[in-house]
């Protein structure tokens, strides 16, 4: 008996397939508690076969009400709030925080105080950033490149640690100030410290960016046009990677970063794999940026003095002297006084433009504090860009976003 | 360049805005029903393309117009926001135009603050709750809220149903609040902890 081989194209039985199961859609729910998801983001997905035709974010699973919380307690009691916003970089949420109370206070702060907030904010750029990239190599199926960041990532902690007294939350800014000095010796550990990151930085370039591997996964993947990105209000390394030069920290420069020299990396194309390239690069600038301010440290107050009103005083002349146990006094029970008004701030934060819009009427606590959370905002446009891709793709991508649930719910 | 100049030629033509102030940033009041206009005007026409946020204001119970919506606009030429307030004339149903349209940013926004305000937001794709869960029945950052919380059935009726249990209040006793600011001094200091209940102790009803 003879036997016929028909040539059949590899599209057609493709075709065949799915012709068959057309209209047989399954659901597919990801989340609140996945490890794809880094956090508590819920997607609820259609799937026709391996590729999504629908997805829905499910969003509030991480809630705490920061907003009403904040009406109901005095501007420096609120500060402890924002180290839980995008936990992976309070420092700079805290610096976000206390520069919007401050313009509204009408505060002018010394140079000191300023030079110190653009070294943690950029200090908090890199912990975070380097947490985005090793998870996003993760999420790529590289675990090396994770255990290198990490390892860098603890040696912050350390000096976070020795500056504020807390590793993760660290509350470090006050209304008209920083917390305390730097602690003798600091700078020359932290100098250090960005001596030694190229190094490990360049490590992570070795085994990610020439990668066949993590560029078949990355490259093309998640591509977000300009267009698309402004319109749903993506900012952060997010947006420049899809080639739109928005940095704020040079347009809108806050606590002098316009004294310092830095480029912003922008990418090309858009996808999960100009996301990175965005990441590295804006790493080696922080470094950078890091070392201009060291070089440059200012002397003097780290606080701003003549806000007698709103910066507590030192403990040792409270206990003495009584003026200054009237001023903690009413500190402690009326809150800072900060006149009526609003006021909308927003900074450069590692995950996109941090944004607070405050209203005063008067007194010692916020009318209403607004948080503009820019994962919040970066996420919005999953529901455009998931579907059309596989459901391999979604770690990728939802990886290359870098996003924080703690300040996307609230 | 946001100037003067900038200004006039804004307001020409519009009846519909008045600028309220410039102090952090250009500040305009726009009546709700030429909203949609205006941004579209403002996105195509003045380069402000980036809507940043979307929010509102409860000025209180007992306040003539009780919500007004922000919108924070940025220009990425002009590197610089534009703040529009709307007021919503009705203060029991609050409802305002979408700008869904115009920015799709808006859509998510919108949507918090319909979750938190309870403001509805006319010709919105999806105005659903996004924070909070879909039977949920109260608007959270209204004033009339309490801090801790109102109980309210779990939203998973078949697991309530087999234990019993609800969404409780926060216990807050003793925490770092205090009562909202102005007015005399006495009512700005510290609450007095409530001792009528503890954490084993019911609360009385």
């Amino acid at each position: 008996m003879s036997t016929t081989i028909k040539e059949v194209q590899v599209g057609d039985i493709g075709a065949q397939a799915a012709s068959h199961l057309d209209g047989d859609r399954m659901a597919l729910n990801v989340g609140p508690s996945h490890p794809t998801t880094h956090g508590v983001l819920r997607l609820m997905m259609e799937l026709d076969g391996d590729s999504i035709t629908k997805c829905e974010p499910v969003l509030g699973y991480l809630h705490r009400g920061d907003e009403k919380i904040a009406e109901n307690m005095t501007y420096n009691q609120f500060v402890p709030y924002t180290d839980r916003l995008d936990y992976l970089a309070p420092l700079a949420n805290n610096v976000a925080y206390a520069i919007t109370v401050e313009k509204l206070a009408g505060v002018e702060l010394p140079e000191r105080c300023e030079a110190i907030r653009v070294l943690i904010c950029e200090m908090a750029r890199i912990s975070s950033h380097l947490l985005g990239m090793g998870v996003f190599g993760m999420d790529a199926g590289a675990w090396t490149p994770f255990m290198y960041t990490f390892t860098e990532r603890e040696k912050l902690y350390t000096l976070f640690e020795e500056l504020t007294g807390a590793r993760f939350t660290t509350s470090y800014t006050r209304i008209g100030g920083v917390a305390r000095d730097l602690p003798d010796g600091w700078l020359t550990k932290v100098e250090k410290f960005v001596d030694e990151l190229p190094k490990a930085v360049d490590e992570v370039e070795k085994l990610l960016t020439r990668n066949r591997i993590f560029l078949d996964r990355t490259e093309g993947i998640g591509t977000i046009s300009k267009e698309d990105a402004i319109a749903f209000g993506i900012t952060g390394p997010n947006l420049r990677a899809c080639g739109v030069d928005l940095d704020l920290r040079k347009d809108k420069p806050y606590s002098g970063y316009e004294k310092y020299e830095f480029d912003v990396p922008i990418g090309t194309k858009g996808d999960c794999y100009d996301r990175y390239l965005v990441r590295i690069e804006e790493v080696r600038q922080s470094i950078l940026i890091i070392k201009q301010v060291i070089a440059s440290m200012p002397g003097g107050l780290w606080y701003a003095e003549d806000a007698r009103k709103i910066f507590a005083p030192p403990k040792d002349k409270v206990m003495t002297s009584m003026e200054e146990l009237i001023q903690n006094f009413m500190i402690v029970t009326e809150g800072p006084q900060v006149p009526p008004g609003e006021v909308y701030f927003e900074a450069e934060n590692p995950k996109g433009a941090l944004g607070f819009y405050l209203v005063s009427k008067g007194g010692g606590v916020p009318y209403r504090l607004k948080i503009r959370a820019p994962s919040f905002c970066n996420l919005s446009i999953l529901e455009k860009l998931v579907p059309g891709h596989m459901l391999s793709d979604i770690t990728v991508i939802l990886g290359s976003l870098d996003f924080v649930m703690g300040e996307c719910d609230r | 360049m946001i100037d003067e100049d900038f200004v006039r030629s804004l307001l020409s033509g519009r009846e519909y805005l008045t600028v309220l102030h410039q102090k952090d940033c250009l500040t305009l009041a726009c009546e709700p029903g030429s909203l949609v206009e205006l941004c579209t005007h403002l996105r195509d026409e003045e380069t402000f393309d980036l809507l940043v946020d979307v929010t509102a204001i409860d000025h209180g119970n007992d306040a003539d117009v009780r919500f007004s919506v922000v919108l924070h606009l940025y220009s990425l030429i002009h590197k610089n926001y534009l703040r529009v307030h709307v007021d919503c004339s009705d203060n029991n149903t609050p409802v305002v135009p979408s700008v869904s349209s115009v920015f799709p940013a808006a859509n998510w926004h919108e949507r918090e603050t319909f979750d938190m305000f309870g403001i509805q937001f006319s010709d919105h794709p999806n105005l659903k709750r996004i924070l909070m869960w879909d039977d949920y029945p109260y608007y959270p950052l209204r004033k009339e809220f309490p801090l801790a919380g109102i109980d309210v059935p779990l939203p998973a009726a078949d697991v309530s149903e087999v234990t019993g249990a609800d969404v409780e209040p926060a216990p807050m006793m003793g925490g770092p609040f205090v009562s909202a600011g102005g007015g005399r001094m006495s009512e700005t200091e510290p609450r007095a902890k409530d001792e009528s209940w503890t954490e084993d102790m019911e609360k009385p009803i």
